[in-house]
Parts: structure tokens; C-alpha cells; sequence
């Protein structure tokens, strides 16, 4: 809904583009200064559309209820509304009904990513294996042929390269020669170019009067003609050759826009030309493609050739028969109102010329869905729908004036108000709306529906009539196709059934058939994610029913495959890898290599990445050992750098992809790649320098002897390249000195940082990155002294690093704070905030956020014993300024950064106190939320150390002035201050507390009422605090009000807030007694909402366990004599938490509640023997060892009979008591229990047993080597086990 | 199978077979049992080094010897299984 909505608003912002092009227009015929200007002002103030649904425009009632009363501290309404709603649903805007919509892949996807539509699934290979000694067939393709199809296609691409060299290198040699001639003849050029671009635009504006176009000229300001770019539409007007202007009239580089290229004929010539795939979206609105299609008008200095002569050309005369006007398309095809847009600019694909023309691409077929839509919205009335309408009486209708003349040349047409007012051609249509025009035709035989895209696919379903006429093959075809329709497209069991025939028949059908038919679907355009999961799973299962089958198509299938292991979804990645990983498996490593060798090289990048990331896959499927020479022999690869780049690439991937299993590996993969550095290729280069570095990542923190070999390439590399590659081998040094023992880390760090510090000046931001990282890899290994940090690096680093740019983007500022974090660690505190501290009153923002945010970390870290008095002054200081400077601060980093820093300094800031507390009082009275709520976050992180300083008295004051705060109407600042008061609470206790604790409670009462999860939870903390450690300054009947409010609080919907509720009533009931607590608890079992029936039965059974169980159980057990389900269920399951919590407390109560579980267990009620069920199971746990064993064996023979449940809790409640007698028996007794009907004649009940039996063996198995019974031996067979009855 | 082994452990029967060799299932015969019984029993003799110790002063063997045997004997516990009339 909201994606229609948004595509709604697109086109109304385009037609309001459009409207504005053509005001334009109108302000040709007319004068703009007399006139007014080209924006119509007369619709100003009034709704240029009506919404679709109403209530988008009303303000929301709730917002403004709230406006309205704030002055209770309950949530406001528009909080309460939208609280129970589940996470992540908002994400994704607009979400139906709670799902989220389909989303296509393609739409997701960026332009590389789309590159994978250009791959041709290519055309089955020979299987050499299947060949045998045989020569293979002229006709099939062998792995020569491939590699000589690539070897041509690359010939092709560099012959063309040249050749465009050449070309260019020719037109500046001529460009130079030009210039001095064009001076000469520049009149004359601009004469003839003006002859040249003429076309009936300029003839309209002849007619219309030279004399405005002299006007436009004399730079009118307030012209639409002379602005710049205001609007594309306008801007293309400036290529009118005037005379003036001719030099205007060459499209400069700088001017250049959509509407100066030069129509490709593919696009122009006519709409059934498919859109390239992705590039017309639902989304890309047909006057966009309008406007798209008739670059002739724009580019008009391009001659075009006669057929591509757009539409606007054409005489009026011609009109009707040339183009395909809508009114002339056959009304049956189409819609009734055609689109005013349509009417307009006949260039656009109306859906009614794309049927003429032919097969309908999912595209365009979406295009016309969606234009339909709009169309029925905009239809004109009939003249029965405006009788509906008005009212009968009081109406009249009008004669038409008589002068009213319907504008009927096209011409003028255009230049008359865009809204289609009707064309001679155009009639409206015989309406017949009971007509579907957008529902498929129905698929036969309970096949799934069918999407427009699919018809490509399975179109050949829908023609059932012929089945007996089918050649065999053709009817394995179409079930191959019926199944993976249902598999597509159908219902989950549907699903499930089609998957299973196709994997069961995956050989019957053949590899062939199965994947020409899977793979393309693949290939489609308009895939969704979960339609993608489920093809990718039939590959799968296929897969490994063909086995070795699969060869001739592995080239095809990673085709399909490969752009999964680059795609964004994990999910996704992980299926692409799993998929290729079984197809290395099924094919074998030969098939493998020959299927992928020849992309290695291909000219394409997209193709070469894909490539390396699935030989990857393959070496982590198939093993590294066995990739190793071929590896080795492409990464040596004369023929091209290509190959060599790859080669190395599947190295880097390897040890991305495997991680630190490259260890065994790890010399031969450096062995492999060394000699890359040295390339003469600059990309061979850098991405040697990557994959090394990538190797050593992986293999951190060992393997250092491997790359022995290439640290002298490295250092000597980072003397002599610059750039890119530098970054490369900075990065792999980075990840390399890591490794080595202390003495080389420092020696190769010295050699590498006069590099770093001469890049620390780097403009480039991949660079700094890079640097910022290598810093701080050097850094932190053991060798590097402090001394020689704050020697050679820290200066530089300091003045080129720590400046305001560094502060605004995210990368940067998390690097530059991760590495000054490594740098303090060595150097200590002082160094680091010494020299940062003066920042913290820099004027940037940003910049004094990540000061803070450094601060906060390298004293968290390091604690605040290195800051000496000035300092902890000047940081004070700074850090109060900082707080009280920010504006915003979402992360909370300065809040964090005060908490930390006073944390450390502990009880140094004493001094401060008085100061911090102002500031704290003055922000708590800020007219600002978010401000309050910092200054009472801030209240909370430092209430332990104030304590530390023995400031209880301004505590106290802290105390009275958050308690009057109390009123708070912001939840989230309300839940701030209750936290705050929480924190002060704890740290001086109950009796120093001011406000006193018997004023603070009654408080705090009605605040338990809002509905706000961060007030709810703060409050049922400090509540239960207080009922914890104070409840003896409460009157009881207080207590028993907050208990009445704690019950609704039972039905929170976060875990938290239910457990400190269930918690406090514990607390409460130790108070004051289990007995009133109780009475409260008992009845609420009485309440019909199930949420709110369980947590009272877990806060009873907490009650039971604070209090003791005999406080609560006889009044629990009297309860169970109601005869009401809720309340027995309740009670049972009161039962059953309280033995859970008590344990082996419960031996003294097992014989006491014994009669009610018997009971229990006999109703009739499923749920009550359900409830028994795990209460006993819970009990026997407890008691297990304990000599209770009369009583379980008792209960057992209760639950024994429930075995026979089919309902799914049930049974798994009966299982588990079960399971928990054999702890509690023994499982010699359970397996007693079992033997009467392992071999019952029922199947029904032999299953049964054998279940129990299994899950007993399961849990006990050698203990039942002793209970198992004696068998009989028989005439040739043993079963006794004498040995058991040896004994000496 | 029933609903209510879609969420224990029994619902993958299979895997369970695999995993446990000696679970069983309705269609279990008395012989295919008590192989298992007989497997289990050896193992748990050879695993527990005390009763081990025991039938070997029992049968007056040495403690290797024993294990040896006890080993031999779970590859065919119960002899050849009998012929099957349905199959």
C-alpha cells in the first residue's frame, strides 16, 4: 500500500513537472510579464489532489489530545497506541498488515551487482570423464572450445580498445588543427548548424513572433528561458539557434544533461523495445520514459534517420493512422479512461500499443498494472456517476456554451491545458466493468497461481488441451515444469510435495532437462528473495541426486550461482557457497577447474571477482592441497595479467573465506603470490599486497616464518610506490607486524613509520584510513617502546590527525579514536589527554564528541591515576563544557565520557561536586527533554562516587529536588528521574534518604499506572528496592495498593519489567506478610487474560519461596477446591513453578500435595493433567535421592496412562515427568514400566513405548545393561548374557 | 507421526537412529533387540574396568583376554540373524 502510495506521489510530482514543462509552453503564446509568471498561480491554497484514503491529511486526534493534556504524567496517548507492537516492524516503512512485502532482488541491488543479468548462461560442455578414450563429437563443446571463445572475445575487446585510441588520439590531432580554422568559418558553421537543428519548434516559435524571442534575449530576469538548469525541460530550450546565442547552441561538456545525448536508436525506435532490465521500474513513471523516448527533441543536433523520427514531428494529418493512438487501439485490450498521459505525448509505450505489439515483458506488464491503477482513479465520469452524485433538485445542467469549441489539432492541443479534454479519435469505451482485465486466465490442475512474469516460463502450461499429442519428452518437460511452478509459486505443503518428486526423480529426469529449466528462472529480472531461496534449494537437492551427471552443466549452474556470493544478504552468501561447495563435490575438482579456468581471464571484472570468490568455495570444499598447482600455475600466468590477478585474488578469498585453516597451508599460498609484488602490472601489485595481508590476518597470531619471503619486497615496496598500491602494501605490513617477535616488530615499525608519517599528510580518505589502521597494528605489538611513540609519532599524528574534518565521517572518527586508544595504552594517560583536553572546548561539535569519546575510553581503560591536578582541572573543566555545549547527543557519548571520568577520578572530584550538581539542578529545570533527561542519567552514573566522597548531604538536596521533578510529563525523562532517584536511594539507604521513604512511596504509587516501558521499569525497581530493604517505613496498607498495581503491571511486555514485578511481590509479601499478598494473588487466577494468569501464578510461587512454602500451600491447595478451570489450573501450576524454585526443599512437602495430584491427574481436563504433569516432573527433580521414592513411584503410576495423549503439550508435559522418574528412580524401574508393551500387537501402542523406551536409553544407557530382562537363546540364535551371572 | 512429535526429540527418527545406534522402533524384532541388548552389554563390560576386573578372576582369564573376547563377541552377539519370512 504505502509503495503504491509513494509511487502515487511520484507520478503527481511528475505530472507536476509535467504541468510546469507545459506551463512553460504556455508562457511562449504568452507574455510572462504581463501575464504573470509561468507558474499558475491561480491554484495556489487549493488541493491539487485528493487523497486516496481520508485519513492522511487529518492531523492525528491523538497528537493533539495530547497537546492538550499534559499535565498528568501518564504516557501520552500516542505512545500507549503504537507500544504493542513487535520490533522491526517499522523498519521497512510501510509493511501490510504486519508482513513485509516481497522485495524483489533487482531492486536491491547497485549496478555491479546487476552486471550478472549480462552473463549468458552458456551452453552445455563435454564431460570428458563420461567421454572416455573417445574423441568428442564435432558438435559438443569441449574446454578447447571455450578457451578459444575467450581468447577471441578478448583479441575483439582489445582490437576495439586500440582502435578507439586510435581514434581519439586522431580527433586531438584534429581538434588542434581545427581550432585555428574554426575561428575562421565560425559564422557560417553557426548558420548552417541552425539549419540543421530546425524543427517544428522553431517554426512554432517563428509563427508565434520573433519579436519575444528578441525579448527572451535582452535577458528578461524574470524569464524562464535565460535560468540555468533551473529545469531540465527548460534548459534543453536554450539549444534554440538564435543567432545570438550560436554558441550556446554546441552542447558544452559543463551543460551537459540527459537531454543532449544522442538517441540510441534501440531506444527511440519504437516501445516494444524492452527496457533494459531494471531500468524502468514500476517506479520510473511513464512520462519519465516520455520524456526518455524522444531525445529528439532535446539532442536535436544529432540528424537522426527517418524511422526514428519521433512522433512530435509528425503533421496532425498522419496522426491517426501512423501512430497508435490510444482511442485507436481495440477497446477490449485495454482499459476504459485512457490516460490523460497517454492523450499528451504519444511516444510513451501505452500499454495499448504494447499489446499490439507483441510478447509483454514483466516490465512493462508492471508498468500497465500500475498505470491501470492510476487510471481508474482519473477516469472521467460518466454521466450516472455524476447523477449519483448531486442531489436531483437544486441542479441544472448546463448547455455547453455555444462558442465552445473542443480544441481539435493536435498542434494546439499541446499548447492548450494538459488535461485530455478529449481527442477527435478518442471515444470512450463500452464500460464492462464486471471485466477483469488483469486476472490471469485460470491455471489448470490445482497448479499454483501464475505471475505475469511467469507466463515466459510456464506458459506452455496453460495450453493443456494437447497433453496426449506430447512426445515423451515433452511431457517430462512439462512436469519438470508443473513441479517447479508449484515449487515457485505454490503453497507450502504444495511446496514440499514438488521438491520431494523432483529431488526423488532428479536422475529419471534427467540433468539436461532439469537444469535448462531451473536456470533461467534464475535469470529472471523480477526474482524475489524468498522465490530465489527456494530455486537455489532445488538446485541443491538436485544436485546431490545427479551426482556426477551435473559436469556438462557446472558452468551454467556457477553462472546462476556466483552473483549469490557477492550479494548483500548473508543468508544468501552462505546458500552460494553451500551450493558451489556441493557442485565441486559432485563434479570433482577437473570439471571444476575446467568449467571456471576460462573466466579467469575474461575481460569482464564482474566476471573475474565472481570467479575467485567461487574457486574459493571450491578450494574450501575440495581441500587447499589439492587447488595448489593449478593456483600456482595461473598466478604465473604469462599470457595475461588477468589471469595472474585472479590467481591471486582466489588466495585472498581463500583466506577470507577459511580464516586461520590456511595455517597448514600458508607457506605455499605465500609461496604462490610472492612474486606479485614485483609485477609489472599496478593492479597485480596492489591486490598481492591485499591478499597477503588478508593471509596474515587469517593466520594471526602465528605463521610469521612464512613471510619471511616477502618482507623485503614489502618495505622495499613502500619506499618506491605511491598511491593505491602504497595503501595496499601499508595494510599488508599493518597485518604482518602483528606477528613477529618483539625485537623485529620494532625494527620493521621504525622502518615503516617515516612512511606513515610522510602519508599521515595524505589527502586521500582510503589512505588515512589504512594509515590510522597500520598505526595502530604497530602500535599495540610488544616491541614498540613508549618512548619512541611519543617521540617520532605522536607529534605528526596529533597535528594531522586530530582536526575537526576527522570528526565528520563515521569511518574516520571510529578509526582515529580506535588508534589514539592503542597509542594511550602504550604511552598512558597523561601523554594523550594532556594533549586532546583543550579540545573538549573546540567550537565543533563533532569534534568535541570524539575528544570526549577518546577521553572516555583511554580513562575507562587506564584509569585517572596518570592526570595530575592541573590536568583533572582542565578536564573537569572541559568535560563540563562539553556537557553543557552539546546539542545533540544521541549515542550518549558525553554522557558516558562525564560517567567515566568521574568514575576514575573517584573521590578527586570532590572539589567539583558542588559545581557539577549546579549544573546538574540548572539542566534539570531545562526547558529541553532530552536535557532533563541527561542531567538525571548523569545523576545516576554518579551517585556511587558522590557517596565516595561523603556528599550525602548533597545527595539528600539531589534527592528533595528529583522527587519534586516527579510531575515529569516526558516518560523517557520520567523514567530518567526515577532511575536517578533509584541510584541515590541505593547508595545512602532507606534512612538517610530525603525525601523520607514514607513520603517518596505514595509518590510513586500512581506513577506504577503509566504505560511507558523505561518509567515502568525504573519505577518497579526503586518500588522493589524500597519493599526490599525499607518496607518497614510503609504503612501495610500502602504495600497492599501497590500490590493491586503491580498485578496490571504482570501483563508488561517486557521480560524485565515481569520479573521485578514478580520479584517485588516476594519482597512485599516477606513485609508484610504472605496472607494479604496472597488473598490478591489467589484472586487474580480468577481474571480471564492468560499473560496475566501465568505471572500471577510464578509471583505466587515466589511468594511460596520467600515466605516458605507452608505460609502459601494450604491457602493454595484450599484454592484448588474452587470449581473453576482457571483457578485448579492455576493452583496446579502455582505447583509446579514453586517446586521448580524450592528444589529439594520440596521433600517435605511432596507427601502434602500428593492426594491433589492424584486428583489432577485422573480429570478429565487435558490441561489439568497437562499442569500435573510438569509439576510432578519438577517435583521428582527436586526430590531425586532424597527418599521420597513411595510417593513418585505412586505419582508415576498416575501419570503412566496419560502416555497414550496425542496432544502435542500434553504429551510432551507426561514425557518429561517421565524422563524426570528415571532421575529420580532409577531408569531400571522406568524400563520395567516399558517392557509390558515394547512388543504389543497394536502398532499404535508398540510406537509409544518405543518412544518412551528410546528416550530412557537416551538418557541411561549403560545403566540399563543390568535391568534389561533374560532372553530365551532360540534353536541357532543366543540372547542370554551369562556373564551377569558370574559371581565368585 | 503425530503432531506431537514435531517438537522432541523423536521427531527426527532417523537422525536419532543414526546418532543412537541402539534405539529401536515399533517394527523391531525380538532378535534385532537383543543384538542391541548384547552390544550394549559387552561395551558397558569392556567400558567399566572393575566389572572387567571381576569376570576375569571369574572365569580366571587375564583382564586383556577378557576384553578381547568380549569384543569378538559383539560382532555377531546372537549368532546369524534368522531368515525373514516376508522379505
Amino acid at each position: 500500500m504505502a509503495s503504491t502510495d509513494s509511487e502515487i506521489a511520484n507520478t503527481q510530482e511528475e505530472r507536476k513537472k509535467m504541468e510546469q514543462q507545459l506551463a512553460s509552453l504556455t508562457s511562449v503564446t504568452f507574455d510572462v510579464d504581463l501575464y504573470g509568471g509561468g507558474s499558475d498561480t491561480r491554484f495556489d491554497g487549493y488541493e491539487r489532489s485528493i487523497a486516496v484514503n481520508e485519513d492522511d491529511d487529518v492531523p492525528d486526534a491523538g497528537e493533539s489530545e495530547v497537546a492538550r493534556k499534559l499535565a498528568s504524567y501518564t504516557a501520552p496517548k500516542s505512545v500507549l497506541k503504537e507500544m504493542p507492537r513487535g520490533v522491526g516492524e517499522d523498519d521497512n516503512g510501510g509493511d501490510l498488515g504486519g508482513f513485509k512485502k516481497p522485495q524483489k532482488i533487482i531492486d536491491r541491488e547497485d549496478d555491479y551487482r546487476r552486471r550478472r543479468l549480462n552473463r549468458m548462461i552458456s551452453p552445455d560442455r563435454n564431460d570428458a570423464f563420461a567421454m572416455g578414450d573417445k574423441t568428442p563429437d564435432v558438435s559438443v563443446r569441449t574446454y578447447a572450445d571455450v578457451m578459444k571463445e575467450e581468447a577471441l572475445k578478448r583479441e575483439k575487446e582489445e582490437t576495439l580498445r586500440e582502435i578507439a585510441k586510435k581514434k581519439k588520439e586522431e580527433e586531438e590531432l584534429k581538434g588542434q588543427g581545427g581550432a585555428e580554422r574554426g575561428s575562421r568559418d565560425d559564422g557560417a558553421a553557426a548558420a548552417a548548424q541552425s539549419q540543421k537543428r530546425r524543427n517544428r519548434w522553431d517554426q512554432n516559435q517563428e509563427l508565434d513572433g520573433g519579436a519575444k524571442k528578441a525579448k527572451t534575449l535582452s535577458a528578461a530576469a524574470s524569464s524562464d528561458w535565460d535560468m540555468p538548469d533551473s529545469t531540465p525541460g527548460i534548459g534543453r530550450w536554450d539549444a534554440t539557434p538564435t543567432p545570438g546565442r550560436a554558441a550556446d547552441a554546441t552542447p558544452s561538456i559543463s551543460r551537459r544533461n540527459r537531454w543532449d545525448e544522442t538517441p540510441t536508436p534501440g531506444r527511440v525506435a519504437d516501445a516494444d523495445a524492452t527496457p533494459a532490465a531494471g531500468g524502468v521500474t514500476p517506479g520510473a513513471t511513464p512520462s519519465g520514459m516520455t520524456w526518455d523516448a524522444t531525445p529528439k527533441l532535446a539532442g536535436t543536433a544529432t540528424p537522426t534517420p527517418k524511422r526514428q523520427r519521433s512522433r512530435w514531428d509528425e503533421t496532425p494529418a498522419t496522426m491517426g493512422s501512423a501512430t497508435p493512438m490510444p482511442g485507436a487501439t481495440p477497446a477490449a485490450a485495454y482499459t476504459p479512461g485512457v490516460t490523460p498521459v497517454g492523450g499528451v505525448d504519444m511516444a510513451t509505450p501505452t500499454p495499448g500499443a504494447i499489446n499490439l505489439r507483441g510478447a509483454i515483458t514483466p516490465e512493462q506488464y508492471n508498468l500497465l498494472r500500475w498505470e491501470k491503477d492510476i487510471e481508474e482513479r482519473n477516469r472521467p465520469l460518466t454521466d450516472e456517476e455524476l447523477d449519483a452524485m448531486f442531489p436531483q433538485e437544486g441542479y441544472k445542467i448546463l448547455d455547453p456554451p455555444a462558442s465552445y469549441v473542443p480544441i481539435r489539432t493536435p498542434a494546439r492541443k499541446l499548447l492548450a491545458t494538459p488535461t485530455p479534454l478529449g481527442t477527435p479519435l478518442y471515444q470512450i469505451p463500452e464500460e464492462n466493468r464486471g471485466q477483469q482485465f488483469d486476472v490471469p486466465k485460470e491455471a489448470p490442475g490445482g497448479l499454483p497461481f501464475m505471475k505475469p512474469e511467469d507466463y515466459q516460463y510456464f506458459g506452455a502450461l496453460l495450453n493443456e488441451d494437447e497433453e496426449e499429442k506430447l512426445t515423451p519428452e515433452e511431457q517430462k518437460e512439462r512436469k519438470i515444469m508443473k513441479l517447479l511452478l508449484k515449487v515457485k509459486n505454490g503453497t507450502p505443503p504444495q511446496r514440499k510435495t514438488a521438491l520431494r518428486q523432483l529431488t526423488d526423480k532428479a536422475r529419471e529426469f534427467g540433468a539436461g532437462p532439469l537444469f535448462n529449466r531451473i536456470l533461467p528462472l534464475l535469470m529472471q529480472p523480477t526474482l524475489e528473495d524468498q522465490e530465489r531461496h527456494l530455486l537455489v534449494k532445488v538446485i541443491d537437492r538436485v544436485l546431490y541426486k545427479l551426482d556426477e551427471l551435473v559436469r556438462p552443466f557446472v558452468h551454467k549452474i556457477l553462472v546462476v550461482i556466483e552473483p549469490l556470493l557477492i550479494d548483500e544478504d548473508y543468508y544468501a552468501r552462505v546458500e552460494g557457497r553451500e551450493i558451489i561447495s556441493n557442485l565441486s563435490k559432485a563434479a570433482g575438482l577437473a570439471t571444476m577447474i575446467a568449467a571456471m579456468r576460462p573466466d579467469i581471464d575474461n575481460i569482464d571484472e564482474y566476471v573475474r571477482n565472481t570467479t575467485a570468490r567461487a574457486f574459493s568455495v571450491v578450494a574450501s570444499a575440495l581441500g587447499i592441497p589439492a587447488l595448489l598447482p593449478f593456483l600456482k600455475a595461473v598466478c604465473q600466468s604469462k599470457k595475461s595479467w588477468q589471469a595472474r590477478h585472479t590467481g591471486i585474488k582466489i588466495v585472498q578469498q581463500i583466506a577470507i573465506l577459511i580464516g586461520c585453516a590456511v595455517l597448514p597451508h600458508l607457506r605455499s599460498l605465500v609461496e604462490i603470490i610472492e612474486h606479485g609484488l614485483n609485477d609489472e602490472n599496478q593492479k597485480v601489485r596492489t591486490i598481492t599486497a591485499l591478499s597477503l595481508a588478508a593471509l596474515a590476518e587469517a593466520s594471526a597470531p602465528y605463521g610469521i616464518e612464512s613471510f619471511d619471503s616477502v618482507l623485503k619486497p614489502l618495505w622495499k615496496g613502500i619506499r618506491s610506490h605511491r598511491g593505491k598500491v602504497l595503501a595496499a602494501f601499508l595494510k599488508a605490513i599493518g597485518f604482518i607486524i602483528p606477528l613477529m617477535d618483539a625485537i623485529y616488530a620494532s625494527y620493521y615499525t621504525k622502518e615503516v613509520m617515516f612512511i606513515l608519517i610522510r602519508e599521515f599528510q595524505s589527502p586521500d580518505e582510503e589512505m588515512k584510513k589504512i594509515v590510522l589502521k597500520v598505526v595502530k597494528q604497530c602500535v599495540s605489538t610488544e616491541g614498540v617502546e613508549a618512548d619512541y611513540i611519543r617521540s617520532d609519532i605522536l607529534p605528526e599524528f596529533f597535528r594531522n590527525f586530530w582536526v575537526r574534518r576527522m570528526a565528520l565521517d563515521r569511518r574516520n572518527y571510529k578509526q582515529l579514536v580506535e588508534t589514539t586508544v592503542e597509542i594511550a595504552n602504550k604511552v598512558g594517560v597523561a601523554d594523550i589527554v594532556g594533549r586532546i583536553v583543550e579540545d573538549l572546548k573546540d567550537e565543533s561539535e563533532p569534534y568535541r564528541r570524539m575528544v570526549m569519546e577518546t577521553i572516555e575510553k583511554v580513562v575507562a581503560n587506564l584509569g585517572a591515576s596518570d592526570i595530575d591536578a592541573r590536568l583533572e582541572e582542565l578536564l573537569i573543566d572541559g568535560i563540563l563544557y562539553a556537557f553543557q555545549e552539546q546539542t545533540s547527543d544521541d549515542a550518549n557519548v558525553m554522557l558516558n565520557g562525564f560517567g567515566a571520568v568521574v568514575n576514575s577520578l573517584g573521590q578527586r572530584v570532590k572539589p567539583y561536586l558542588p559545581q557539577i550538581c549546579g549544573t546538574i539542578k540548572w539542566r534539570l529545570n531545562n526547558k529541553s527533554a532530552k536535557v532533563r533527561q541527561q542531567a538525571a542519567d548523569l545523576i545516576s552514573r554518579i551517585a556511587v562516587i558522590m557517596t565516595q566522597c561523603h556528599e550525602e548531604q548533597l545527595m539528600g538536596h539531589l534527592g528533595v529536588v528529583l522527587y519534586e521533578y516527579l510531575g515529569e510529563e516526558y516518560p523517557e525523562v520520567l523514567g530518567s528521574i526515577l532511575g536517578a532517584l533509584k541510584a541515590i536511594v541505593n547508595v545512602i539507604g532507606m534512612t538517610k534518604m530525603t525525601p523520607p521513604i514514607k513520603d517518596l512511596l505514595p509518590r510513586l504509587t500512581p506513577i506504577l499506572k503509566n504505560r511507558h516501558e523505561k518509567v515502568q521499569e525504573n519505577c518497579i525497581d526503586l518500588v522493589g528496592r524500597i519493599a526490599d530493604r525499607g518496607a518497614e517505613f510503609v504503612p501495610a496498607r500502602e504495600w497492599m495498593r501497590i500490590c493491586f498495581e503491580l498485578l496490571e503491571m504482570l501483563k508488561a511486555h517486557k521480560k524485565g519489567i515481569r520479573r521485578a514485578t514478580v520479584n517485588t511481590f516476594g519482597y512485599i509479601a516477606k513485609a508484610i506478610g504472605p496472607q494479604d499478598v496472597l488473598a490478591t494473588l489467589l484472586n487474580n487466577l480468577k481474571v480471564q487474560e492468560r499473560q496475566n494468569r501465568v505471572c500471577t501464578t510464578v509471583a505466587i510461587a515466589i511468594v511460596a519461596e520467600t515466605c516458605s512454602p507452608f505460609t502459601v500451600l494450604p491457602a493454595l491447595m484450599n484454592e484448588y477446591r474452587v470449581p473453576e478451570l482457571n483457578v485448579q489450573n492455576g493452583v496446579l501450576k502455582s505447583l509446579s513453578f514453586l517446586f521448580e524454585y524450592i528444589g529439594e526443599m520440596g521433600k517435605d512437602y511432596i507427601y502434602a500435595v500428593t492426594p491433589l495430584l492424584e486428583d489432577a491427574l485422573m480429570d478429565r481436563d487435558l490441561v489439568h493433567r497437562q499442569t500435573a504433569a510438569s509439576a510432578v516432573k519438577h517435583m521428582a527433580l527436586g526430590v531425586a535421592g532424597l527418599g521420597c521414592e513411595d510417593a513418585l513411584v505412586h505419582l508415576l503410576n498416575y501419570v503412566w496412562p496419560n502416555i497414550f495423549e496425542t496432544s502435542p503439550h500434553v504429551i510432551n508435559a507426561v514425557m518429561e515427568a517421565i524422563e524426570g522418574m528415571r532421575v529420580a528412580l532409577g531408569p531400571a524401574l522406568v524400563l520395567n514400566y516399558c517392557l509390558q508393551g515394547l512388543f504389543h500387537p497394536a502398532r499404535k501402542v508398540r510406537e509409544v513405548y518405543w518412544k518412551i523406551y528410546n528416550s530412557l536409553y537416551i538418557g541411561a544407557q549403560d545403566a540399563l545393561v543390568a535391568a534389561y530382562p533374560i532372553l530365551e537363546d532360540e534353536e541357532n540364535n543366543i540372547f542370554r548374557r551369562p556373564e551377569l551371572a558370574m559371581f565368585i | 507421526m503425530q503432531a506431537s512429535d514435531r517438537f522432541n526429540i523423536n521427531s527426527q527418527l532417523e537422525h536419532l537412529q543414526a546418532k543412537h545406534v541402539g534405539t529401536g522402533h515399533a517394527d523391531l524384532n525380538r532378535f534385532e533387540w537383543a543384538v542391541n541388548i548384547q552390544r550394549d552389554s559387552y561395551a558397558s563390560y569392556v567400558g567399566h574396568y572393575p566389572i572387567l576386573a571381576y569376570f576375569a578372576i571369574a572365569e580366571n582369564e587375564s583382564i586383556g583376554r577378557e576384553r578381547y573376547n568380549f569384543m569378538q563377541k559383539m560382532l555377531l552377539p546372537c549368532g546369524l540373524p534368522p531368515e525373514r519370512e516376508d522379505d
